[in-house]
Protein backbone atom coordinates (compact mmCIF):
# COMPACT_ATOMS: atom_id res chain seq x y z
CA UNK A 1 0.00 0.00 0.00
CA UNK A 2 2.61 2.56 1.21
CA UNK A 3 5.38 1.77 -0.87
CA UNK A 4 7.78 4.50 -0.77
CA UNK A 5 7.77 7.15 -3.52
CA UNK A 6 10.66 8.61 -5.75
CA UNK A 7 12.30 11.10 -3.85
CA UNK A 8 10.91 14.31 -5.85
CA UNK A 9 7.05 12.85 -5.39
CA UNK A 10 7.83 12.53 -2.11
CA UNK A 11 9.07 15.67 -1.53
CA UNK A 12 5.98 16.94 -2.94
CA UNK A 13 3.51 14.67 -0.99
CA UNK A 14 5.27 16.47 1.37
CA UNK A 15 5.06 19.76 0.60
CA UNK A 16 1.31 19.47 0.32
CA UNK A 17 1.03 17.82 3.36
CA UNK A 18 2.26 20.32 5.44
CA UNK A 19 -0.35 23.08 3.96
CA UNK A 20 -3.73 24.01 4.44
CA UNK A 21 -6.58 23.30 2.40
CA UNK A 22 -6.99 26.82 0.92
CA UNK A 23 -2.86 26.89 0.46
CA UNK A 24 -2.85 23.31 -1.28
CA UNK A 25 -5.21 24.98 -3.77
CA UNK A 26 -2.48 27.74 -4.38
CA UNK A 27 0.39 24.78 -4.70
CA UNK A 28 -1.13 23.21 -7.06
CA UNK A 29 -1.77 26.72 -9.26
CA UNK A 30 2.07 26.79 -9.06
CA UNK A 31 2.54 23.72 -10.87
CA UNK A 32 -0.32 24.70 -13.02
CA UNK A 33 1.73 27.63 -14.12
CA UNK A 34 4.99 26.27 -14.04
CA UNK A 35 4.22 23.17 -16.86
CA UNK A 36 6.12 23.42 -19.71
CA UNK A 37 5.31 24.48 -23.15
CA UNK A 38 5.43 21.50 -25.38
CA UNK A 39 8.12 21.24 -27.94
CA UNK A 40 7.64 22.41 -31.05
CA UNK A 41 8.28 18.70 -32.56
CA UNK A 42 4.78 17.91 -30.66
CA UNK A 43 2.75 21.29 -31.17
CA UNK A 44 4.07 20.93 -35.05
CA UNK A 45 2.29 17.27 -34.27
CA UNK A 46 -0.61 17.05 -31.90
CA UNK A 47 -1.78 14.06 -33.37
CA UNK A 48 1.76 11.91 -31.70
CA UNK A 49 0.33 12.77 -28.12
CA UNK A 50 -2.20 10.36 -26.32
CA UNK A 51 -5.66 11.98 -25.40
CA UNK A 52 -6.72 11.35 -21.16
CA UNK A 53 -9.69 10.56 -21.18
CA UNK A 54 -10.20 10.44 -17.18
CA UNK A 55 -9.90 13.93 -16.80
CA UNK A 56 -12.44 16.47 -16.69
CA UNK A 57 -10.71 18.75 -19.45
CA UNK A 58 -8.84 17.80 -22.71
CA UNK A 59 -5.48 16.79 -21.41
CA UNK A 60 -2.84 15.00 -23.94
CA UNK A 61 0.59 13.40 -22.53
CA UNK A 62 3.64 11.72 -24.34
CA UNK A 63 6.51 9.81 -22.95
CA UNK A 64 9.82 9.65 -24.42
CA UNK A 65 11.80 6.74 -23.92
CA UNK A 66 15.82 6.40 -25.25
CA UNK A 67 16.90 3.12 -24.93
CA UNK A 68 15.46 -0.14 -23.76
CA UNK A 69 15.36 -2.10 -20.78
CA UNK A 70 14.76 -0.75 -17.17
CA UNK A 71 17.10 1.72 -17.33
CA UNK A 72 16.04 3.99 -20.08
CA UNK A 73 15.77 6.82 -19.86
CA UNK A 74 12.28 8.81 -20.22
CA UNK A 75 10.94 12.24 -20.69
CA UNK A 76 7.45 13.35 -20.51
CA UNK A 77 5.16 15.85 -22.10
CA UNK A 78 1.84 17.51 -21.26
CA UNK A 79 -0.63 19.64 -23.05
CA UNK A 80 -3.14 21.24 -21.30
CA UNK A 81 -5.21 24.46 -21.82
CA UNK A 82 -5.08 27.47 -19.53
CA UNK A 83 -9.08 27.11 -19.05
CA UNK A 84 -8.27 23.75 -17.26
CA UNK A 85 -6.18 24.78 -14.48
CA UNK A 86 -6.77 21.79 -11.68
CA UNK A 87 -5.31 19.22 -14.71
CA UNK A 88 -2.80 21.18 -15.78
CA UNK A 89 -1.84 20.90 -11.98
CA UNK A 90 -2.02 17.06 -11.57
CA UNK A 91 0.24 17.07 -15.42
CA UNK A 92 2.61 19.70 -13.29
CA UNK A 93 3.40 17.73 -10.45
CA UNK A 94 3.85 14.40 -12.48
CA UNK A 95 6.24 16.57 -14.80
CA UNK A 96 8.48 17.44 -11.70
CA UNK A 97 7.72 14.25 -9.70
CA UNK A 98 8.86 12.12 -12.85
CA UNK A 99 12.00 14.13 -14.28
CA UNK A 100 14.90 12.27 -14.49
CA UNK A 101 13.66 8.80 -13.48
CA UNK A 102 14.38 5.74 -15.75
CA UNK A 103 11.43 3.46 -16.97
CA UNK A 104 11.63 1.05 -14.72
CA UNK A 105 11.26 4.12 -11.73
CA UNK A 106 8.60 5.29 -13.47
CA UNK A 107 6.49 1.58 -13.75
CA UNK A 108 7.26 1.06 -9.84
CA UNK A 109 5.59 4.28 -8.72
CA UNK A 110 2.70 3.92 -6.95
CA UNK A 111 -0.62 3.73 -8.39
CA UNK A 112 -2.17 5.67 -5.12
CA UNK A 113 -0.09 8.55 -6.04
CA UNK A 114 -2.84 10.55 -6.02
CA UNK A 115 -4.37 10.01 -2.71
CA UNK A 116 -1.01 10.64 -1.41
CA UNK A 117 -0.79 13.98 -2.05
CA UNK A 118 -3.47 15.50 0.34
CA UNK A 119 -5.19 16.87 -2.04
CA UNK A 120 -8.51 15.12 -0.99
CA UNK A 121 -10.47 18.00 1.00
CA UNK A 122 -8.87 20.64 -1.53
CA UNK A 123 -10.30 19.50 -4.78
CA UNK A 124 -12.56 16.57 -3.98
CA UNK A 125 -11.39 12.64 -4.52
CA UNK A 126 -13.41 12.46 -7.70
CA UNK A 127 -11.22 15.16 -9.86
CA UNK A 128 -8.47 13.25 -8.41
CA UNK A 129 -9.33 10.31 -10.84
CA UNK A 130 -7.93 12.31 -13.77
CA UNK A 131 -4.64 12.15 -12.31
CA UNK A 132 -4.59 8.52 -12.04
CA UNK A 133 -5.25 8.18 -15.61
CA UNK A 134 -2.27 10.62 -16.56
CA UNK A 135 0.03 8.08 -14.83
CA UNK A 136 -2.01 4.56 -16.35
CA UNK A 137 -1.00 6.57 -20.20
CA UNK A 138 2.78 6.90 -18.82
CA UNK A 139 3.41 4.06 -17.86
CA UNK A 140 1.95 1.68 -20.53
CA UNK A 141 3.56 3.88 -23.09
CA UNK A 142 6.72 3.66 -21.10
CA UNK A 143 6.37 0.26 -20.72
CA UNK A 144 5.66 -0.32 -24.47
CA UNK A 145 8.56 1.69 -25.25
CA UNK A 146 11.64 0.72 -22.96
CA UNK A 147 10.26 -3.39 -24.02
CA UNK A 148 9.54 -4.14 -20.49
CA UNK B 1 -34.54 45.87 -1.53
CA UNK B 2 -33.16 44.14 -4.35
CA UNK B 3 -31.28 45.02 -7.17
CA UNK B 4 -32.78 46.51 -10.08
CA UNK B 5 -32.89 44.65 -13.01
CA UNK B 6 -31.11 44.31 -16.66
CA UNK B 7 -33.18 45.91 -18.87
CA UNK B 8 -31.26 44.13 -21.51
CA UNK B 9 -33.75 43.85 -24.84
CA UNK B 10 -33.09 39.91 -25.34
CA UNK B 11 -33.60 39.44 -21.69
CA UNK B 12 -37.11 41.42 -21.97
CA UNK B 13 -38.31 38.62 -24.26
CA UNK B 14 -37.54 35.59 -21.85
CA UNK B 15 -40.33 34.29 -19.22
CA UNK B 16 -37.90 35.48 -16.61
CA UNK B 17 -35.93 38.82 -17.71
CA UNK B 18 -35.00 39.33 -14.11
CA UNK B 19 -32.91 35.71 -13.83
CA UNK B 20 -30.37 36.73 -16.13
CA UNK B 21 -27.68 39.89 -16.32
CA UNK B 22 -25.07 40.77 -18.86
CA UNK B 23 -21.68 41.42 -18.38
CA UNK B 24 -22.05 45.22 -19.21
CA UNK B 25 -24.57 44.99 -16.32
CA UNK B 26 -22.52 43.28 -14.04
CA UNK B 27 -19.32 45.68 -14.72
CA UNK B 28 -21.32 48.18 -13.73
CA UNK B 29 -22.86 46.83 -10.47
CA UNK B 30 -20.00 45.23 -9.34
CA UNK B 31 -19.82 47.50 -5.75
CA UNK B 32 -23.36 47.39 -5.25
CA UNK B 33 -23.33 46.22 -1.54
CA UNK B 34 -26.43 44.11 -1.85
CA UNK B 35 -25.49 41.92 -4.68
CA UNK B 36 -23.12 39.11 -4.11
CA UNK B 37 -21.20 37.74 -7.13
CA UNK B 38 -19.91 33.74 -7.34
CA UNK B 39 -18.18 31.60 -9.19
CA UNK B 40 -19.08 27.89 -9.69
CA UNK B 41 -16.93 26.10 -12.21
CA UNK B 42 -16.30 22.47 -13.02
CA UNK B 43 -12.41 23.16 -12.58
CA UNK B 44 -11.72 23.71 -8.81
CA UNK B 45 -9.31 25.92 -9.39
CA UNK B 46 -10.21 28.33 -12.20
CA UNK B 47 -11.24 31.05 -9.15
CA UNK B 48 -7.88 31.01 -8.14
CA UNK B 49 -6.35 31.39 -11.48
CA UNK B 50 -7.93 34.97 -11.49
CA UNK B 51 -11.88 35.75 -11.23
CA UNK B 52 -14.26 38.83 -11.18
CA UNK B 53 -13.29 41.43 -8.91
CA UNK B 54 -14.96 40.72 -5.49
CA UNK B 55 -16.56 37.40 -6.70
CA UNK B 56 -16.62 34.32 -4.02
CA UNK B 57 -16.03 30.58 -5.02
CA UNK B 58 -19.00 28.17 -4.41
CA UNK B 59 -18.13 24.64 -5.41
CA UNK B 60 -20.37 21.86 -6.44
CA UNK B 61 -18.42 19.21 -5.01
CA UNK B 62 -17.18 20.42 -1.85
CA UNK B 63 -19.56 23.20 -0.90
CA UNK B 64 -23.08 21.77 -2.32
CA UNK B 65 -22.84 18.34 -1.98
CA UNK B 66 -23.26 16.47 1.53
CA UNK B 67 -19.68 14.57 1.49
CA UNK B 68 -21.12 11.38 2.88
CA UNK B 69 -24.85 10.79 1.26
CA UNK B 70 -25.41 11.21 -2.47
CA UNK B 71 -27.24 14.70 -1.24
CA UNK B 72 -27.04 18.30 -1.06
CA UNK B 73 -26.09 19.86 2.41
CA UNK B 74 -28.78 20.75 4.86
CA UNK B 75 -30.55 23.91 6.07
CA UNK B 76 -27.70 24.31 8.16
CA UNK B 77 -25.22 23.84 5.93
CA UNK B 78 -26.40 26.18 3.30
CA UNK B 79 -26.57 28.90 5.69
CA UNK B 80 -23.18 28.20 7.39
CA UNK B 81 -21.95 28.37 3.22
CA UNK B 82 -24.05 31.49 3.05
CA UNK B 83 -22.61 33.26 6.07
CA UNK B 84 -19.07 32.36 5.15
CA UNK B 85 -19.70 33.85 1.95
CA UNK B 86 -21.02 36.95 2.64
CA UNK B 87 -24.83 36.43 0.86
CA UNK B 88 -27.53 37.23 3.35
CA UNK B 89 -31.30 36.10 2.29
CA UNK B 90 -31.64 39.51 0.44
CA UNK B 91 -28.89 39.46 -1.22
CA UNK B 92 -29.01 39.57 -4.85
CA UNK B 93 -26.82 36.81 -6.52
CA UNK B 94 -25.23 36.78 -9.57
CA UNK B 95 -23.35 32.94 -10.37
CA UNK B 96 -21.23 32.71 -13.29
CA UNK B 97 -19.20 29.61 -14.65
CA UNK B 98 -17.37 27.64 -16.83
CA UNK B 99 -18.24 25.47 -19.56
CA UNK B 100 -21.28 27.46 -20.88
CA UNK B 101 -22.71 28.10 -17.19
CA UNK B 102 -23.36 24.48 -16.66
CA UNK B 103 -22.17 24.83 -13.31
CA UNK B 104 -23.64 27.97 -12.84
CA UNK B 105 -27.36 26.92 -13.35
CA UNK B 106 -26.74 24.09 -10.92
CA UNK B 107 -25.67 26.25 -8.65
CA UNK B 108 -28.56 28.46 -8.97
CA UNK B 109 -30.44 25.21 -9.00
CA UNK B 110 -30.05 24.21 -5.43
CA UNK B 111 -30.11 28.06 -4.19
CA UNK B 112 -33.44 27.52 -5.27
CA UNK B 113 -33.96 24.59 -3.20
CA UNK B 114 -33.51 26.49 -0.73
CA UNK B 115 -35.70 29.32 -1.23
CA UNK B 116 -33.40 31.73 -2.15
CA UNK B 117 -35.30 34.07 -4.38
CA UNK B 118 -33.03 36.62 -6.49
CA UNK B 119 -30.44 34.63 -8.00
CA UNK B 120 -29.61 35.26 -10.98
CA UNK B 121 -27.20 34.26 -13.96
CA UNK B 122 -24.42 35.75 -15.93
CA UNK B 123 -25.27 35.59 -19.88
CA UNK B 124 -22.43 33.82 -21.14
CA UNK B 125 -20.51 32.66 -18.04
CA UNK B 126 -17.12 33.70 -17.35
CA UNK B 127 -15.77 32.89 -20.80
CA UNK B 128 -17.79 36.04 -22.22
CA UNK B 129 -16.39 37.94 -19.17
CA UNK B 130 -12.83 36.87 -20.23
CA UNK B 131 -13.05 36.97 -24.16
CA UNK B 132 -14.71 40.68 -23.51
CA UNK B 133 -11.14 41.34 -21.71
CA UNK B 134 -12.93 42.57 -18.41
CA UNK B 135 -10.96 43.17 -15.64
CA UNK B 136 -10.03 39.50 -12.83
CA UNK B 137 -8.28 39.60 -9.95
CA UNK B 138 -6.74 37.16 -8.01
CA UNK B 139 -7.62 38.86 -4.68
CA UNK B 140 -9.89 37.10 -2.23
CA UNK B 141 -12.58 39.41 -0.79
CA UNK B 142 -12.64 39.16 2.94
CA UNK B 143 -16.59 38.13 3.34
CA UNK B 144 -18.73 39.74 6.16
CA UNK B 145 -20.26 36.91 7.67
CA UNK B 146 -24.05 37.06 8.09
CA UNK B 147 -27.10 35.74 9.66
CA UNK B 148 -28.28 33.74 6.74
CA UNK B 149 -31.54 31.72 8.41
CA UNK B 150 -31.39 27.99 8.22
CA UNK B 151 -34.09 27.25 5.89
CA UNK B 152 -34.60 23.61 4.94
CA UNK B 153 -34.60 22.51 1.56
CA UNK B 154 -37.67 22.14 -0.25
CA UNK B 155 -37.20 19.19 -3.06
CA UNK B 156 -40.50 18.90 -4.06
CA UNK B 157 -41.30 21.38 -7.22
CA UNK B 158 -38.17 21.56 -8.80
CA UNK B 159 -35.89 18.19 -7.88
CA UNK B 160 -37.13 14.95 -9.29
CA UNK B 161 -36.37 11.41 -7.59
CA UNK B 162 -35.91 7.85 -8.78
CA UNK B 163 -39.41 7.10 -7.86
CA UNK B 164 -40.98 10.46 -8.93
CA UNK B 165 -39.58 9.53 -12.13
CA UNK B 166 -40.71 5.88 -12.49
CA UNK B 167 -44.14 7.57 -11.35
CA UNK B 168 -43.82 9.79 -14.17
CA UNK B 169 -43.32 7.46 -16.92
CA UNK B 170 -45.45 8.51 -20.36
CA UNK B 171 -45.05 12.18 -19.55
CA UNK B 172 -42.83 14.85 -20.79
CA UNK B 173 -38.90 14.00 -19.73
CA UNK B 174 -36.16 15.34 -21.75
CA UNK B 175 -32.66 13.70 -21.67
CA UNK B 176 -29.94 16.46 -22.30
CA UNK B 177 -26.87 14.22 -22.78
CA UNK B 178 -25.09 13.35 -25.69
CA UNK B 179 -26.73 11.77 -28.46
CA UNK B 180 -24.09 8.41 -27.86
CA UNK B 181 -25.22 8.61 -24.44
CA UNK B 182 -28.88 8.97 -25.05
CA UNK B 183 -28.62 5.23 -28.12
CA UNK B 184 -26.75 3.75 -25.62
CA UNK B 185 -23.48 3.62 -27.58
CA UNK B 186 -21.65 4.91 -24.10
CA UNK B 187 -22.26 4.98 -20.74
CA UNK B 188 -20.98 8.24 -19.81
CA UNK B 189 -20.18 11.52 -21.29
CA UNK B 190 -17.10 11.71 -23.38
CA UNK B 191 -13.77 12.70 -21.01
CA UNK B 192 -16.36 11.62 -17.67
CA UNK B 193 -15.42 7.78 -17.52
CA UNK B 194 -15.50 7.79 -13.83
CA UNK B 195 -18.86 8.99 -13.53
CA UNK B 196 -20.05 5.64 -15.50
CA UNK B 197 -22.95 3.58 -15.87
CA UNK B 198 -23.15 -0.10 -15.80
CA UNK B 199 -26.44 0.09 -18.46
CA UNK B 200 -26.02 2.30 -21.58
CA UNK B 201 -29.59 4.03 -23.55
CA UNK B 202 -32.28 6.15 -22.05
CA UNK B 203 -35.56 6.82 -19.90
CA UNK B 204 -38.34 5.21 -21.99
CA UNK B 205 -40.10 8.04 -23.55
CA UNK B 206 -37.68 10.57 -23.27
CA UNK B 207 -36.74 13.15 -26.21
CA UNK B 208 -33.22 13.87 -27.10
CA UNK B 209 -32.39 17.67 -26.69
CA UNK B 210 -28.70 17.87 -25.72
CA UNK B 211 -28.55 20.92 -23.40
CA UNK B 212 -25.86 22.56 -25.90
CA UNK B 213 -28.57 23.43 -28.77
CA UNK B 214 -29.76 25.71 -25.85
CA UNK B 215 -26.49 28.06 -26.29
CA UNK B 216 -25.15 29.95 -28.86
CA UNK B 217 -21.95 29.93 -29.80
CA UNK B 218 -20.40 32.12 -26.88
CA UNK B 219 -21.86 30.42 -24.17
CA UNK B 220 -25.29 32.93 -23.89
CA UNK B 221 -28.28 31.17 -23.98
CA UNK B 222 -30.25 31.62 -27.53
CA UNK B 223 -32.92 34.03 -28.26
CA UNK B 224 -36.36 33.41 -26.69
CA UNK B 225 -37.76 32.42 -30.17
CA UNK B 226 -34.82 30.20 -30.98
CA UNK B 227 -35.37 28.18 -27.52
CA UNK B 228 -39.26 28.23 -28.51
CA UNK B 229 -38.73 26.60 -31.99
CA UNK B 230 -36.53 24.05 -30.36
CA UNK B 231 -38.45 22.68 -27.28
CA UNK B 232 -42.29 23.92 -28.15
CA UNK B 233 -42.24 23.82 -31.99
CA UNK B 234 -40.16 21.00 -33.07
CA UNK B 235 -40.40 18.74 -29.34
CA UNK B 236 -44.18 20.10 -29.38
CA UNK B 237 -43.68 20.59 -25.00
CA UNK B 238 -46.36 22.86 -24.07
CA UNK B 239 -45.44 25.60 -20.90
CA UNK B 240 -48.24 23.72 -19.29
CA UNK B 241 -46.75 20.37 -19.93
CA UNK B 242 -45.09 18.31 -16.49
CA UNK B 243 -41.70 17.79 -17.85
CA UNK B 244 -38.34 16.23 -15.59
CA UNK B 245 -34.65 16.97 -17.29
CA UNK B 246 -32.15 14.76 -16.55
CA UNK B 247 -28.23 14.03 -17.65
CA UNK B 248 -25.40 12.12 -15.54
CA UNK B 249 -25.45 13.73 -12.15
CA UNK B 250 -28.15 16.89 -13.09
CA UNK B 251 -25.52 19.27 -13.67
CA UNK B 252 -26.13 19.78 -17.62
CA UNK B 253 -29.86 19.16 -17.07
CA UNK B 254 -30.01 22.02 -14.66
CA UNK B 255 -28.98 24.10 -17.63
CA UNK B 256 -32.08 22.88 -19.37
CA UNK B 257 -33.80 23.40 -16.29
CA UNK B 258 -33.30 26.93 -16.30
CA UNK B 259 -33.99 27.57 -19.91
CA UNK B 260 -37.63 25.35 -19.96
CA UNK B 261 -38.48 27.40 -16.16
CA UNK B 262 -37.16 30.99 -16.65
CA UNK B 263 -36.63 31.50 -20.18
CA UNK B 264 -39.39 30.01 -21.41
CA UNK B 265 -41.94 29.69 -18.29
CA UNK B 266 -42.71 26.71 -17.92
CA UNK B 267 -44.11 26.62 -14.91
CA UNK B 268 -43.41 23.02 -13.95
CA UNK B 269 -40.30 21.56 -14.76
CA UNK B 270 -37.95 19.11 -12.44
CA UNK B 271 -34.28 18.22 -12.71
CA UNK B 272 -33.83 13.92 -11.50
CA UNK B 273 -30.62 15.24 -10.03
CA UNK B 274 -30.20 11.42 -9.88
CA UNK B 275 -29.88 11.01 -13.72
CA UNK B 276 -27.34 8.13 -15.34
CA UNK B 277 -25.34 7.54 -13.33
CA UNK B 278 -28.44 6.43 -10.82
CA UNK B 279 -30.74 5.17 -13.47
CA UNK B 280 -28.33 3.12 -15.46
CA UNK B 281 -27.00 1.76 -12.45
CA UNK B 282 -30.65 0.77 -10.70
CA UNK B 283 -31.45 -2.61 -10.84
CA UNK B 284 -34.99 -3.40 -12.47
CA UNK B 285 -35.87 0.11 -14.22
CA UNK B 286 -36.69 0.20 -17.41
CA UNK B 287 -34.51 1.46 -20.27
CA UNK B 288 -34.82 1.52 -23.92
CA UNK B 289 -31.83 1.74 -26.21
CA UNK B 290 -31.09 3.32 -29.81
CA UNK B 291 -32.46 6.29 -31.50
CA UNK B 292 -35.88 6.24 -30.65
CA UNK B 293 -37.84 7.32 -27.36
CA UNK B 294 -39.30 4.16 -27.19
CA UNK B 295 -42.73 2.54 -25.74
CA UNK B 296 -43.46 3.05 -21.97
CA UNK B 297 -44.29 -0.57 -20.73
CA UNK B 298 -47.22 -0.06 -18.29
CA UNK B 299 -46.30 -2.26 -15.06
Amino acid sequence: MSEELPQALQEIAADFAALSTQDRLQLLLEFSEGLPELPTRYTDHPELLEPVPECQSPIFVIAEVTGSGADAEVKIFFSAPPEAPTTRGFAGILNEGLADLTAQQVLDVSMDLPQRLSLGEAVSPLRLNGMGGMLTRIKRQVREKAEL
Amino acid sequence: MTVAHDPDSKFAEYAHPERLVSTEWLAKHLSDPELVVVESDEDVLLYETGHIPGAVKVDWHLDLNDPVTRDYIDGEGFARLMSAKGISRETTVVIYGDKSNWWAAYALWVFTLFGHSDVRLLDGGRAKWIAEERETTKDVADAQPTDYPTVERVDSGIRAFKDDVLDHLGNPLIDVRSPQEYTGERTHMPDYPEEGALRGGHIPGADSVPWARAAAEDGTFKSRADLAAIYQDEKSLSPTDDVIAYCRIGERSSHTWFVLNHLLGFEKVRNYDGSWTEWGNAVRVPIVKGEAPGEVKQA
